[in-house]
């Protein structure tokens, strides 16, 4: 911690000196009678705190929604304002943390605590635990939920300074952020702490199991979920590996054309979720050659019309195969549709222009441009100047314009990693093959391609022309 | 045939909630209801949470809401801290009454009403009643101020109640399915334990709760057990998903030509059925179930389909291999039990010559005479065809067929054969 600037030190100590003196003055001043809860409470708050958060998924991404949150806010309708930090300040007690962070952790959740629960009764909030009091929104439930809305906005405002301070960013703007993402957890903690809170007053600690257990089942069931969610991705990799070992020389192939059509649909401001499926469809787009017999994947020299054919159904078989996965959405044409080509001498349907889907579009070009920087057995892997100059050559003809603008801009300035498939390891087949994804080698195979850039074809494949307007095919 | 025998089984249950209900009604119609307003909270939560029924992991639906305000009306000891007398037979025709209302909507879009599980809740209802109620005004006298002990009786009527109830649909779907009760009432623990738990917990909450509250109680505690609900949402649409990617890859070999059409997806479900009568745990079926729709996976890598795409004809040799490649392919892709099942699939019940094999699992058995028995059939639904592919598998049985595996399906062919006729 040598390097910790002065300014951190100074807020470290700042906030572990205030909570240690709010838990102080607690123990002092709280009405002993009260200790009766503070105990139950505090070592609940340990138990909770060891491990056993709550991790919750919401858009994708993993929220941690820890056990101790509902407890800490059932203090405050159980223990007067003065007494809660010495509770809630237990929360922070565990973790692989250095001392200085712990008290910092804990002197947090104290000052916390006190905010939560002056704001509690100064709304006119009750204990429920002092003798006559009913359960009312006026007396409990509103002053609870404003006092749960300060707890957040102060637990906000000291984890923001704290990361304001070490990475120099303006805390209003981080704060801002982690309140719209916090705001769904809080009702769900406000409602579990208002339940053990209630319950508590009157069944005692027995009431922390029921409330509890609902919370630790949607536990297991999240992780179960995460489990499941890792068990699948796998298994669409190994799909993709199955298509792999068929050929040697499209090893990672469909990762990095998964790669640069990601680069392509982020260059061209798509939606985040797009982006994904997008992603799924670089990764599937030849999974239709795991239904052209291996002999011909791995025919040595110049293919037969037969073979030629058999390889062309690729796309239609891929299509096929993925046709049931709902999750695939658009990628299931871009799989079906990602050898067309603008001018409309593609396979297998011969669409043009826009007629062709966007996702099909950019598969083509990050297609192409991969089959191009590596290594083939009948050349050697090209330069990425090389293939930006022949990817251009071909837009308007065989690519569209702008999807092959963005991956060149993508590529000039996020760079492209090059690798080297050249030295099969032993035992692997070597591929003779032709790879018909490389735009330079059509025409080898005797099929004419024309070479200039139709004048109309970029015309039409202009940005504003194509997606946007929806009405041209 | 199984219309007739889902009826045969659940025909008791629904009779003897039939009478329940019945008798119910009209104890609540002779003597009517005490406490108006609480009765209606609790009917229209108990419709509400009908409406947001979910499905479970394992092809399960549940109600847990629904569940849950039922359980809790039952339990309920007092309201807002004033006393409340609801009869065995309120608390029958409230929940039911409920129940049905709830379900009306679904049956409105053609999705039909679980009879069945209504009819659980009935008498679950009137169980829980039954054990709770008589008990209560020794526990607290009015019924108001509960504490902790009576939470604790509360808590333990509800999980006898649970018990139960997993029981009687254990019961039920022994008897539907041809699953040995032993394995059904073990599915049914496994399978509800989590939501059971949930849904225990929370209707316990609720009655307590509302016992001093009162109508907050409801909204406010429905809380937890919405989340839950939402994680097993989320857990049921990954789960579809990931079978959906499964039998993608299974249709890989026949969309190359390698196997016939539909050849994985009959063998997968020849071979769950077999395992269900056998009383094969359910997590155990999963694996097989996988294992049954990717057991040619190794026909890719293949230079050239073989002719005809049936495997049972191949020398051993040649069967093995397959087998070796395709549990590769499989053990990648994380699954590690399905790909075991595949790799041994070709390997026969009693060596030549050999005693028998303990490691070789169940799964592979069951897939050898499977495929097999679809090889000889196909998709064919002629009767001849599939009596003599039966026949041909006794031929081999005790040395390449597990006995067991070629009598139970020998039984289920002998049904299909009864019904069609």
């Amino acid at each position: 911690m040598a390097q910790t600037p002065l300014r951190v030190n100074v807020y470290l100590t700042f906030v572990s000196v205030l909570g240690a003196v709010l838990a102080a003055v607690a123990a002092l001043r709280m009405p002993p009678h009260y200790w009766q809860y503070v105990i139950p409470l505090a070592i609940l708050l340990v138990a909770a705190d060891s491990g056993l958060g709550v991790v919750g998924i919401r858009g994708g991404a993993a929220v941690f929604l820890a056990v101790t949150g509902p407890i800490a806010m059932a203090t405050i309708l159980l223990v007067p304002a003065v007494g809660v930090p010495l509770v809630t300040m237990w929360a922070g007690v565990w973790g692989r943390i250095g001392w200085r962070r712990r008290f910092m952790n804990m002197g947090m959740i104290a000052i916390m605590g006190a905010a939560s629960a002056w704001t509690y009764s100064a709304l006119g909030g009750q204990l429920l635990t002092d003798s006559g009091v009913a359960f009312s929104p006026s007396h409990v439930l509103l002053p609870f939920l404003a006092a749960a809305l300060v707890s957040e906005a102060v637990n906000g405002l000291l984890v923001v300074c704290y990361i304001g301070l070490i990475e120099s960013v303006s805390p209003l703007r981080v704060w801002y952020g982690s309140m719209a993402q916090s705001a769904l957890p809080m009702l769900v903690y406000s409602a579990f702490g208002l339940m053990l809170g209630v319950t508590w007053s009157f069944v005692g600690p027995v009431s922390a199991i029921l409330v509890l257990a609902p919370l630790f089942v949607s536990r297991w069931i999240f992780a179960e979920f995460a489990l499941r969610q890792e068990a699948y991705e796998r298994t669409m990799q190994s799909l993709i590996k199955a298509v792999e070992t068929k050929d040697y020389y499209t090893r990672g192939h469909s990762e990095r054309v998964a790669k640069a059509s990601v680069m392509i649909g982020r260059r061209s401001g798509m939606r985040e979720d797009r982006v994904t499926t997008l992603r799924y469809a670089g990764m599937l787009h030849d999974v239709g050659k795991l239904g052209v017999p291996t002999e011909v994947l791995q025919a040595s020299g110049k293919l037969t019309d037969d073979q030629y054919e058999a390889i062309q159904l690729h796309p239609v078989r891929g299509r096929e195969i993925t046709k049931d996965l709902e999750f695939l959405g658009e990628a299931i044409e871009a799989i079906h549709l990602h050898h067309e080509r603008i001018d409309g001498r593609g396979y297998p349907l011969g669409l043009k222009g826009a007629e062709i889907p966007e996702f099909a579009r950019i598969i083509a070009v990050a297609d192409a441009f991969d089959s191009m920087t590596t290594t083939r057995s009948y050349r050697g892997a090209r330069s990425v100047e090389d293939a930006v100059d022949e990817l251009r050559r071909c837009k308007g003809s065989q690519f569209d314009p702008v999807m092959v603008e963005a991956l060149v801009d993508s590529v000039q300035s996020d760079g492209w990693e090059l690798v080297d498939t050249s030295t099969p390891p032993e035992g692997a087949t070597p591929s003779q093959a032709i790879d018909e994804d490389d735009p330079t080698v059509a025409s080898r195979l005797g099929i004419v391609v024309p070479m200039a850039v139709p004048r109309d074809a970029s015309e039409i494949f202009d940005r504003g022309v194509d997606t946007d307007r929806g009405g041209r095919s | 045939m199984s219309n007739q025998r889902e009826l045969r089984a659940a025909g008791p249950l629904n009779v003897a909630a039939g009478i329940a209900v019945v008798a119910s009604v009209a104890s609540v119609v002779q003597w009517g209801v005490p406490q108006l307003g609480v009765a209606a909270a609790f009917l229209g939560f108990i419709a509400l949470g009908e409406i947001l029924r979910i499905s479970l992991p394992n092809g399960r639906q549940a109600a847990p809401l629904a569940a849950a305000g039922a359980l809790a009306y039952a339990l309920l000891p007092s309201f807002g801290d004033q006393q409340v007398s609801i009869s065995i037979g309120l608390a029958v025709s409230v929940v039911t009454l409920g129940s049905a209302v709830g379900s009306f909507p679904r049956a409105l879009v053609g999705r039909g009403m679980n009879l069945e599980e209504l009819s659980r809740r009935a008498l679950i209802t009137l169980f829980t009643a039954a054990i709770f109620r008589p008990l209560l005004p020794w526990l607290a006298p009015d019924g108001t101020n509960p504490d902790w002990k009576l939470a604790l009786v509360m808590v333990a009527a509800a999980v006898l109640a649970a018990v139960v109830d997993a029981l009687l649909a254990a019961a039920v779907r022994a008897s539907q399915s041809h699953r040995p009760l032993r394995a059904a009432i073990v599915d049914e623990f496994r399978a509800l334990i989590g939501i059971a738990s949930a849904i225990t917990a929370t209707g316990v909450l609720i009655a307590l709760a509302s016992s001093k509250i009162g109508y907050y109680a409801l909204p406010i505690f429905a809380v937890p057990l919405m989340l839950t609900q939402f994680s097993f949402r989320r857990y049921a649409t990954i789960d579809a998903t990931y079978l959906q990617t499964i039998q993608s890859l299974s249709k890989v070999t026949e969309v190359g030509g390698y196997t016939e059409k539909g050849h994985s997806t009959r063998v997968a479900r020849l071979a769950v059925m077999v395992a269900r009568e056998m009383g094969v745990s359910e997590r155990d079926l999963d694996d097989l179930r996988y294992a049954a729709l990717m057991h040619d996976i190794g026909q890719l890598s293949l230079p050239q389909p073989i002719v005809g795409g049936t495997t049972t004809l191949l020398p051993y040799y040649e069967q093995k291999r397959i087998a070796d490649l395709g549990a590769d392919v499989i053990e990648q892709a994380g699954l590690e039990h399905a790909a075991l099942i595949v790799r041994r699939q070709a390997d026969p019940y009693r060596p030549y010559r050999g005693s028998l094999d303990d490691t070789l699992p169940m799964g592979s058995r069951i897939i050898k005479v499977c495929n097999a028995y679809d090889d000889f059939v196909g998709a064919s639904s002629e009767i001849d065809r599939m009596q003599s592919a039966v026949e041909r598998l006794e031929l081999s049985v005790d040395r390449d067929y597990d006995p067991v595996v070629v009598d139970t399906l020998s039984r289920i062919v002998e049904r299909q054969v009864d019904y069609a006729y």
